[in-house]
């Protein structure tokens, strides 16, 4: 079985689906992905799907799963490059990919986990506590 | 008058002939001059009925065959096991009902991506569903 790359950039772990995934392939993707958001404590996960002509409902789930799980581990996916036919093929399959955000490509990927990080208020620590009293 | 161009069969055991069915399926569609978006949903059913052969009906075979109507020209694919069959075909084809703890829109939603759908099945004597897609 085919494994898929998960590459740490900066903040953020990128992985590039380059294969026609099976599905024990997606189900270890999905564990590896929890496994280096944990070690490497990044927040923001981009999974670039330029490459894959289909979405079928498996993958599909295996993307709103990894959302969930990075959300629950402080980090937040979004899924870039997926294609005009994909897009097509997977509205009318009657996958809505719940929870997940998505970018046009990488680059507006990266653009849109750092605005959404510097939105986030800061954690109301011990200072923030007691700049409030 | 339908004639039918060679047919060519994956058999469906293990998880990476569901990705051959794939790419059989992608092959003959370009070959047989369907549009990018209908290459996309003919795979995409495809590989939910594949899935299904071997998740529900615990492995089988698929049959892909370019038929020509005299007029335009498709591609057939026939998906068989000797599984348990369906006992409740109405319930199995609605949106999110699912035996297998899956999104459940793999029967559903294959049906709707194709121009046609054809199931015969019944509990305890497999089940055999044939999926049509004509060229536009």
């Amino acid at each position: 079985m085919e494994r898929v790359p998960v590459l740490k950039i900066g903040d953020i772990l990128l992985v590039s689906i380059q294969v026609d995934m099976q599905d024990q392939t997606a189900l270890a993707l999905q564990e590896d992905l929890s496994d280096r958001i944990v070690a490497t404590g990044c927040h923001g996960v981009i999974i670039d799907i330029t490459a894959l002509d289909i979405v079928d409902s498996f993958v599909g789930r295996m993307l709103s799963s990894i959302a969930a799980i990075s959300r629950v581990l402080d980090a937040e996916t979004v899924v870039v490059g997926m294609r005009p036919a994909v897009a097509i093929t997977l509205v009318e399959l009657g996958l809505s990919l719940d929870g997940i955000r998505t970018a046009l490509n990488v680059e507006l990927g990266m653009e849109l986990l750092a605005r959404s990080r510097a939105d986030e208020p800061e954690d109301l620590g011990i200072d923030g506590l007691s700049a409030t009293t | 008058m339908t004639t039918d161009v060679g047919p060519q069969m994956v058999t469906i055991a293990a998880d990476e002939d569901v990705v051959r069915v794939r790419q059989l399926v992608r092959i003959v569609a370009v070959g047989a001059k369907l549009s990018l978006v209908d290459q996309t949903k003919l795979v995409t059913a495809a590989s939910e009925l594949a899935r299904n052969t071997l998740v529900y009906g615990g492995g089988g075979g698929a049959e892909v065959t370019v038929v020509d109507s005299g007029r335009r020209t498709g591609i057939r694919i026939v998906f068989a096991d000797d599984g348990p069959g369906i006992a409740d075909l109405d319930l199995a084809l609605t949106d999110g009902y699912t035996t297998g703890g899956g999104l459940g829109l793999g029967l559903s939603g294959a049906r709707r991506l194709v121009d046609e759908f054809e199931i015969d099945t019944a509990a305890g004597r497999g089940t055999r569903i044939t999926i049509t897609k004509w060229a536009r």
